[in-house]
């Protein structure tokens, strides 16, 4: 990884220098190993803190509806999973592609220290991958720990792949995973009614409402959020007793049906460790089943199951049974 | 200060036999800003309308609400009143205390409470209507028929009769429909090819009517008075304007295997083919899943034989777009597939036939020039037997629940047709029961079974099955109570009919509801019968519900009058109630206009202020209203509630929906 990062400020460096861009977007040491955070560089004494690591596991493109806006053009690093999220903000008008230059970053898996934490690992200093198996360096010496244990929810069930680049860095090809990311959602829809109810209301309930989930996702970049503007008739409601439980996840998963890109941001940066991604997985599942294989993302452009028709749609009275075509 | 004005009908007793209208009136006086509540037998009358005005003049309303039968109704009724006295008539709303209430219930007390419920909550909407004010549109004065049987014919000739354009589309290659393949028709037993024909050619011949065949519509965008419609030209490999129809080509074709559609596939046709003797337009078309050229790349004998030059392999699908003020959909039916039947063995014995197949068989231009002559062996059938409902009336899922209404009639037709011709024929005919209401109808049956003697068995058959080459029928005699097997030569099944399936993609494309048969839906069953909820969409023939030839044409004529009646007008009064997009909140995100069928969104570019004395450039949804159908579709699939609708908003909604829950 650490040649990956050379590799990058090098580029960054040369792209700043002569001035082919204004700015680069990427991720900035933080005060630990493990917390990078995304940053803006806008000259080459910034990138003294750019960074690359296992750790830096946020999508970048949702920076870029603001950023895209600003004069002059923008450099960005993505992995495989943000150029999803580039492209389905390209094809809804909220990114200013002409301003944006896409360079491609390896990715192999992006590691979670809330995992590492939870092997009773303290002190962490740094992690390297060493084949499948990941070493974590602390304070009081180092652990070996396997990497399937370690890398992010999201990463665990990704096989995705560029959808757009102008550029790539790339030294080390993946290896696809033999995955299938439907796997919890199957074991959710083997419940019974009632066992679901139950397990949503006890994942949900635990939210505390910090809005991370909102604020991190790319889908949701409204300009004026419906649970923040009291013309909506909803933000009134927001108020009242069990919201959380039964209402603004549902509510949001709705909204960003069709157009999540399953980046798996929400579930990364719930405080409170809910499972958020599944909700969105059985859309974009129930999506694939009624409407075709669709994967929001792919491509910046065409048409999206859920505003177009086409004759091969389930009829709505088989949806609602829940009965594919 | 709103003043808010309420009016409870008791639609006679429709609504106060079980709602308690005195009571709903009293308690909503208390509502607040309810000024004004009062109860009358026929708020709909002369009388109840009277009641309205001056209400609204002495107490200075600001607002009404009328608990009475459902607004498709009478809710333009009321806003004209509400507009006489002065007031907007988008202040008005109903509360549908008939279909939604005391239709509906039978213990008084609860639907008293629910009538309640239901006033509240136009109430509450009331309280946040706007006044709106109709705008205007223009109307194209070009009509378009979408299916050329005698439906389309006729719809097409009275509309071109009152001096407006028309246009005939047809996926086939020829204009005709079911009617052409039949035979004779009844009551009357005249020719039925004898009666099509001359009207297939006032179409062709007529200076308003442009026949568009082999062609289908492939999208639909607009409204009533500006329906903007694309058509697909197939290609039919032959160039329409130099054929002459000289039929040299039929004759010099070696491919000559194909199945003839015309004829219920009962004898073959050559590749390059004219449907039928008097087809309209007389022109041929290549079968290209047939033609020795599209198969192997050698032929083209054809091409080598014709005159005038009109065979041109080359020929791509093209596309043709036209405006119009009115459609009618006259896309009629189809058999339907008789998979479900085994019992009947239609799939195994060449000899049991469906009732359009007969008329095939009895036709003069059919493939048997008219002689009834077995499939199997060509042989004259001495007994033949007709099983009718065979798909219609089933409750058991195979078929389907309705009648298809000609049955009872043509299969007495071909009964007594056959006697007549050869009177040596037995002929049986099993039945639930026989339905011949209409002019005439009942006395062409007795004539069936008292003059030609056609032996008709109450009763539905069980099993048909060949034995020894004989196909055995097996039903029951209902009126004598017992099992009777008939040896018979020739079965003949009368198969429900269902509408045309390809209905379905011009239903959507016109956005125009369709039933769970497939029946386009009309506006209202008994006083808007031609007319498609969607306005200026028209509906004639069997894709609206099983009829007759007689019925067709009266309908296409109707349907004929409504177009003519939108058509004479210049302009046309739109509908205020569309959807308005706040730019403050618009993402511009392009899902508004991804879901719109009318095309009446798109984008601006626009400065916006974003404090700190500076600004930005946003992308923003704008909405041409004169387009805009208000069907609220963009206002659903908005994330951020930016679009919303004139009369219908999020907020009126929500309000009506918390003044429901509200105890």
């Amino acid at each position: 990884m650490k040649e990956v990062e050379t590799k990058m400020l090098e580029r960054a460096k040369e792209l700043l220098e002569s001035g082919e861009v204004a700015r680069v977007v990427g991720w900035k040491k933080g005060e630990f190993c493990y917390d990078p955070s995304p940053a803006t560089f806008e000259s080459v004494e910034e990138l003294k803190d750019f960074t690359y690591d296992w750790f830096c596991g946020a999508n970048l493109s949702k920076y870029l509806i603001q950023i895209s806006k600003k004069e002059g053009k923008t450099a960005v690093f993505l992995k495989p999973c943000d150029t999803y999220s580039f492209n389905q903000l390209v094809k809804e008008h909220r990114i200013k592609r002409e301003n944006i230059h896409v360079i491609a970053v390896e990715c192999r898996g992006k590691f979670d220290i809330e995992k590492i934490k939870a092997k009773g690992i303290s002190f962490v200093t740094g992690a390297q991958l060493d084949g499948t198996q990941v070493k974590v360096s602390t304070l009081y010496g180092e652990e070996t720990l396997e990497k399937s244990d370690v890398v992010l929810t999201k990463c665990a069930t990704c096989n995705k792949d560029y959808q757009v680049q102008d550029e790539a860095i790339i030294l080390h090809e993946r290896t696809k995973k033999d995955v299938d990311r439907f796997a919890e959602v199957a074991k959710l829809e083997a419940m019974t009614e009632e066992e679901r109810f139950a397990f949503w209301r006890e994942q949900l309930s635990k939210c505390i409402r910090c809005n991370a989930c909102r604020n991190v996702c790319p889908a949701c970049s409204c300009v004026k959020c419906v649970f923040d503007n009291p013309a909506s008739e909803i933000s009134a409601k927001v108020n009242s007793d069990k919201f959380e439980e039964q209402l603004f996840h549902i509510i949001r998963a709705f909204h960003v049906a069709g157009r999540c890109t399953d980046c798996g941001e929400c579930s990364r940066v719930c405080p409170q460790h809910i499972p958020l991604h599944l909700l969105n997985r059985k859309f974009i599942k129930d999506i694939d089943n009624f409407y075709g294989e669709y994967q929001a993302g792919e491509t910046a452009e065409g048409k999206t199951p859920l505003t177009s028709y086409t004759e091969g749609d389930t009829e709505p009275n088989d949806v609602f049974k829940g009965e594919a075509k | 200060m709103q003043r808010i004005g309420v009016f409870i009908c008791w639609c006679g007793s429709n609504i106060a036999a079980t709602v308690d209208v005195k009571r709903v009136a009293e308690t909503i006086k208390s509502e607040p800003g309810v000024v004004f509540a009062e109860n009358y037998q026929y708020m709909c009358s002369e009388n109840g309308q009277q009641l309205i005005k001056q209400a609204i003049r002495e107490h200075n309303l600001t607002g009404i609400v009328v608990g009475a039968c459902s607004p498709r109704m009478h809710e333009v009724t009321f806003r004209k009143a509400a507009e006489e006295a002065g007031l907007n008539p988008y202040m008005v709303e109903i509360a549908n205390i008939r279909e939604h209430c005391s239709w509906i219930h039978k213990d008084m007390e609860e639907a008293t409470e629910k009538a309640v419920i239901l006033v509240r909550t136009a109430i509450a909407k009331v309280k946040l209507n706007a006044p709106l004010t109709a705008g205007e549109s223009p109307v194209t004065k070009r009509a378009l028929v979408i299916g050329g049987g005698i439906a389309g014919i006729q719809a097409a000739l009275d509309i071109a009769e009152a001096g407006f354009k028309v246009d005939i589309v047809e996926k086939n290659a020829t204009i005709g429909g079911r009617m052409a393949q039949l035979d004779k028709t009844f009551p009357t037993l005249d020719c039925s090819a004898c009666i099509l024909t001359p009207k297939m050619v006032d179409c062709a011949q007529h200076e308003n009517i442009d026949i568009l065949s082999y062609s289908e519509v492939e999208d639909v965008k607009g409204f009533v008075g500006n329906f903007h419609v694309k058509i697909r030209r197939k290609a039919r490999y032959v160039d329409e304007t130099k054929c002459t129809g000289c039929k040299l080509c039929m004759e010099k074709c070696p491919s000559k295997k194909g199945l003839n559609e015309f004829n219920m596939n009962l004898n073959t046709r050559t590749a390059i083919h004219i449907p039928f003797a008097q087809a309209i337009p007389n022109v041929a078309v290549i079968d290209s899943t047939q033609c020795l050229k599209f198969k192997t790349g050698k032929c083209g004998i054809c091409q080598k034989f014709c005159e005038v030059g009109a065979i041109d392999f080359t020929q791509q699908d093209t596309f043709v777009e036209r405006q119009y003020g009115a459609i009618v959909v006259a896309t009629g039916f189809k058999p339907i597939a008789l998979d479900n039947f085994n019992e009947f063995g239609y799939a195994d014995n060449k000899d049991v036939i469906t009732s359009l197949e007969l008329e095939r068989l009895m036709n003069a231009a059919g493939p048997t020039n008219g002689v009834l002559l077995r499939p199997s062996d060509g042989q004259h059938p001495h007994v033949v037997t007709f099983i009718q409902c065979v798909g219609s009336r089933d409750t058991s899922g195979c078929g389907k629940p309705y009648c298809s209404k000609i049955c009872c009639m043509y299969t007495a037709k071909h009964a007594m047709m056959i006697r007549e011709k050869y009177p040596d024929t037995e002929v049986h005919v099993f039945y639930i029961d026989v339905r011949t209401p209409g002019k005439n109808y009942d006395e062409f049956h007795r004539r069936a079974v008292e003059q030609y003697g056609v032996d008709y068995i109450k009763g539905m058959v069980g099993k048909v099955y060949n034995e020894n080459g004989k196909l055995m029928v097996q039903g029951a005699n209902l009126i004598d109570n017992e099992q009777v097997t008939i040896e018979s030569d020739l079965v003949v099944l009368a198969t429900a009919i269902e509408p045309e399936p390809s209905v379905r993609k011009v239903a959507t494309l016109l956005t125009a509801s369709i039933d769970t048969n497939n029946f386009l839906t009309e506006s209202h069953a008994k006083l808007r019968p031609v007319e498609s909820p969607t306005a200026g969409v028209y509906l004639a023939g069997v894709c609206q519900g099983p009829k007759d030839i007689p019925e067709t044409v009266s309908q296409a004529s109707a349907c004929a009058a409504k177009v003519i009646g939108l058509l004479v007008k210049d302009k046309l009064k739109t509908n205020p109630c569309v959807a308005m997009p706040d730019e403050m909140m618009c993402n511009g995100c392009s899902q508004c206009a991804n879901v719109c069928a009318y095309g009446a969104i798109t984008y601006l570019d626009k400065e916006f202020r974003i404090g700190g004395g500076k600004t930005e450039i946003r992308r923003v949804a704008s909405v041409n209203p004169a387009v805009c159908q208000g069907c609220g579709a963009c206002t659903v699939t908005c994330p951020s509630g930016a679009m919303d609708l004139k009369g219908f908003s999020s907020k009126q909604i929500m309000s009506e929906v918390d003044a429901i829950c509200k105890k």
